[in-house]
């Protein structure tokens, strides 16, 4: 166990979560971001995904990073990313449906997320197979955790609900209450990770530029 | 080992190829089954919202068994060639669509909602960015519209994919494909303020002209095509 979760593990799974965010320090996979985050689940099953993906594309790099020649490797790298998405895409075709109609293109967008090419060239193709795990799971909560905070306000405020179910009660409409349709809109994305950005900086002065 | 070497890099490009889709084959065929299945139960869902039906933790499966009680296969003069269950669900109005129309296979769904027959039409076009489909229910005058349901593969959201909400399809309930003297002039999409002549029209959508003027020359040309069975009965 000491050997799993030593202090430099513990650094690659916790940094990508807070101080080496790939969303609000990295600033990469911010068009994913804008484009599932008007609702709770699509956002969730996006986050999810996206771990996933990572984390094994992470693996298998890792795993293969002797071998690789060196002047495909880009493409050796594109084709494994490549590969995992059509799988999870065929796989919530089959059995999550509705989420997948949702999240139609933004699927096989995760091809091009910046994250994952990011974290193979940088990370796995330099690391041991347990730590590029960690990295990408570690990286693909990062990514998600800021997608579902974004996805509960824009829901809650723009929609009046959350995971579909309505919170805001009859009483509050009735008495004047209306969603901010601007919530549903794209660029209110934007704004909400601006607004994190701001919170996270203002609490790690070492970011601020 | 020399990695560098171009047979190596060639060796493994190929090997790496093969192996990828070997996986994704295996992977797409087994999952095939059910995923028809999904896009089923996904059709039934489409027709049954051009009835204006909840569908909202609903046996989808189970409704469109009570409500829809004919399936039939029409040609383009009219004549009904097969009412036999499942034939019309399963064509594919694309492929219908490349073929001459004499030739085509029409579906109908006549649908019983509150005792009342309803006609359910198969529309098919082409929107600003990829193909725009729907379903409309007509009464049983064959000229009053109960209910529309429309979809669409890649219309700009906010824009013209705001054909797929409820407010734009209820604009078309209650308009009429007829004109006065019972010749079929479909239903005119415009710009709020401009008036279309001698037809019935609903309002576009603002900033989606070109995708609201689609679903215009859709309904013309798919419901043209029943037009024969129409006049028929």
């Amino acid at each position: 166990m000491s050997k799993l979760f030593s202090e430099k593990t513990k650094q690659v799974f916790l940094g990508p979560l807070s101080k080496n965010n790939p969303i609000t320090v990295q600033v990469l996979g911010i068009c994913s971001a804008l484009a599932v985050t008007a609702k709770l689940e699509p956002a969730l099953v996006m986050g999810l995904s996206v771990t996933i993906i990572v984390a094994f594309a992470n693996v298998i790099i890792s795993l293969l990073r002797n071998t690789i020649p060196n002047r495909i490797r880009i493409i050796v790298q594109l084709v494994v990313v490549a590969a995992l998405v059509t799988i999870v895409s065929e796989i919530l075709k089959a059995f999550a449906y509705d989420v997948s109609v949702q999240l139609s293109v933004y699927i096989g967008l995760i091809i091009t997320n910046c994250i994952l090419m990011g974290r193979l060239e940088a990370f796995a193709m330099g690391n041991k197979p347990w730590e590029s795990f960690v990295d990408g799971l570690g990286n693909g909560f990062g990514y998600a955790w800021i997608l579902v905070v974004v996805a509960f306000f824009r829901e809650l405020l723009g929609s009046g609900s959350l995971f579909g179910f309505k919170v805001i009660p009859q009483s509050l409409y009735e008495a004047g209450y209306s969603n901010n349709g601007l919530m549903i809109l794209p660029p209110m994305a934007l704004v909400l990770v601006a607004c994190i950005i701001w919170v996270h900086r203002s609490k790690n002065k070492e970011l601020q530029e | 080992m020399n990695t560098n070497k171009n047979s190596y890099t060639l060796i493994y490009a190929i090997v790496m190829v093969v192996v990828v889709a070997l996986l994704l084959a295996l992977v797409s065929g087994g999952l095939k089954e059910t995923q028809n299945e999904n896009v089923a139960l996904d059709k039934k869902k489409q027709i049954l919202s051009s009835l204006r039906i909840d569908l909202k933790d609903q046996d989808a499966a189970a409704l469109y068994e009570k409500y829809i009680v004919k399936e039939l296969v029409l040609n383009s003069n009219g004549d009904i060639t097969s009412e036999e269950r499942g034939k019309a669900f399963g064509i594919d109005v694309l492929k219908e669509n490349a073929k001459a129309l004499e030739q085509r296979e029409l579906p109908l769904y006549v649908a019983e909602v509150d005792g009342k027959t309803k006609y359910i039409i198969t529309v098919r076009g082409a929107g600003l960015w990829g193909p725009i489909w729907g379903y409309i229910a007509l009464d049983d005058d064959k000229n009053t519209v109960y209910g529309t349901y429309f979809s669409h593969a890649s219309e700009t959201p906010g824009l013209g994919a705001e054909i797929a909400t409820s407010d734009f399809q209820n604009r078309f309930v209650g308009k009429h494909i007829l004109n006065d003297a019972k010749e079929f002039v479909s239903i005119a999409v415009m710009k709020a303020g401009k008036f279309a002549e001698g037809k019935e029209q609903i309002d576009a959508i603002s900033g989606g002209t070109i995708t609201s003027k689609g679903v215009e020359a859709m309904l013309l040309k798919s419901i043209g095509q029943y037009q024969e069975f129409f006049k028929k009965q």
